[in-house]
């Protein structure tokens, strides 16, 4: 017992874990994107799903999202606390140590694959098991440090949670699923280099090698402008397929080209310009960029309740 | 040390082990939910009852 008060004394001097600690470590704020798309997956699918088993296959979706998540602080622990914007996360601060973040991660990767198996199928499991080794395995471990199209290959991880609520409700991957997974796959590097941009951010201290770093920030202007275009026919593509209709058409002819239109501004602005304003055409585009995928993942919604009601 | 008593790792570690306790307790609420739905799916099963079912014996030929 006087081992434990010792230990435990010297430990709440510099802050001990809390229940939230261990929250964070899944990355409360990714696994809201991961719900809500995941959810629209599942719900705009042509197969009623009974609501407890829906419910459950969303926990579970996001339980795997964060779990991903704790395996990526566990890996990134040493680049976390050289940056201002990730030092006081719980591994970096102390709170956690690193052998808990990692056996949450397993434990909960582990948990989450079973349960949606259990609870749906094991494709939709299969493919959840697949983006959690992709995001802690591919993007954390070989890419990130090796690549500036980490962001870009990375993206993949994040776009696969409306797959999985697709194949969970009908236990397949169809053209619907894969578009809706290319919409997020290819919004997702013009989202974060936009970020980037205005973001004087300290990767290059932790020696991450990000796009702005490696190839100049006019090269990143460059790529944002290409992958908007590539962007907007996956858009339209989609509005082309039986989970669309008439709301997503109208918002992603609307969106797309409000996003064509800030991408081709930041395009064409010098640096010396965009200090000049404090990168507020940067910023535009990125706080746009957030409404855009969820405006598109919302219209897919209110089309599916348009056909539910029987008005589309 | 008799267990009544409160240490101080009780209290600092209270927040933890209520966080702990209700993740147990909503996973199991989850699993009999989920046992419920997957019940009420195969709704159409019959269980053993001792006698033969209907259902799965073959039709009678009538001979015509």
């Amino acid at each position: 017992m006087t081992d434990l008060t010792t230990n435990t004394t010297a430990k709440a001097a510099e802050g001990e874990a809390g229940f939230g600690d261990y929250i964070a470590l899944l990355k409360p704020r990714v696994m809201s994107l991961v719900v809500f798309t995941a959810l629209v997956g599942l719900l705009v699918a042509p197969v009623q799903v009974d609501p407890m088993i829906a419910f459950t296959a969303i926990l579970f979706i996001a339980l795997g999202g964060g779990a991903s998540g704790a395996l990526n602080m566990w890996y990134d622990a040493d680049i976390d606390a050289v940056m201002r914007r990730t030092a006081r996360r719980p591994v970096p601060s102390g709170k956690v140590t690193a052998g808990e973040a990692l056996s949450l991660g397993l434990w909960l990767s582990a948990i989450s694959v079973a349960m949606l198996g259990l609870a749906t199928n094991w494709l939709a499991a299969g493919i959840l098991a697949f983006t959690i080794f992709f995001y802690a395995v591919v993007y954390t471990m070989w890419l990130k440090r090796a690549t500036p199209q980490n962001i870009v290959i990375g993206g993949a991880a994040g776009a696969f949670p409306p797959m999985i609520g697709w194949a969970a409700a009908t236990g397949t991957v169809s053209v619907e699923a894969v578009l809706m997974f290319a919409l997020i796959f290819i919004w997702t590097p013009p989202h974060f280099w936009a970020l980037a941009l205005f973001m004087k951010s300290d990767y290059h201290e932790a020696k991450v090698p990000m796009l702005t770093v490696t190839h100049g920030r006019a090269e990143t202007r460059r790529q944002i402008l290409i992958y908007t275009f590539a962007l907007v026919p996956v858009a339209l593509g989609l509005g082309l397929t039986s989970v669309a209709g008439p709301v997503y058409l109208a918002a992603a002819l609307v969106l797309n080209l409000i996003f064509l239109k800030g991408a081709v501004a930041i395009w064409r602005r010098a640096e010396a310009q965009a200090e000049a304003d404090a990168y507020a055409v940067e910023k535009r585009f990125f706080r746009f960029s957030l409404y855009y995928l969820f405006l598109h993942f919302g219209a897919l919604l209110a089309d599916a309740g348009l056909r539910t009601w029987g008005l589309a | 040390m008799p267990i009544t008593e409160t240490h101080d790792l009780h209290k600092r570690r209270f927040g933890r082990n209520l966080g702990v306790a209700l993740s147990l307790v909503g996973f199991a609420a989850i699993v009999f939910g989920l046992t419920v739905a997957k019940i009420r799916e195969g709704a159409s099963m019959e269980a053993f009852d001792h006698t033969p079912r209907v259902s799965i014996t073959p039709p009678v030929e009538t001979g015509q």
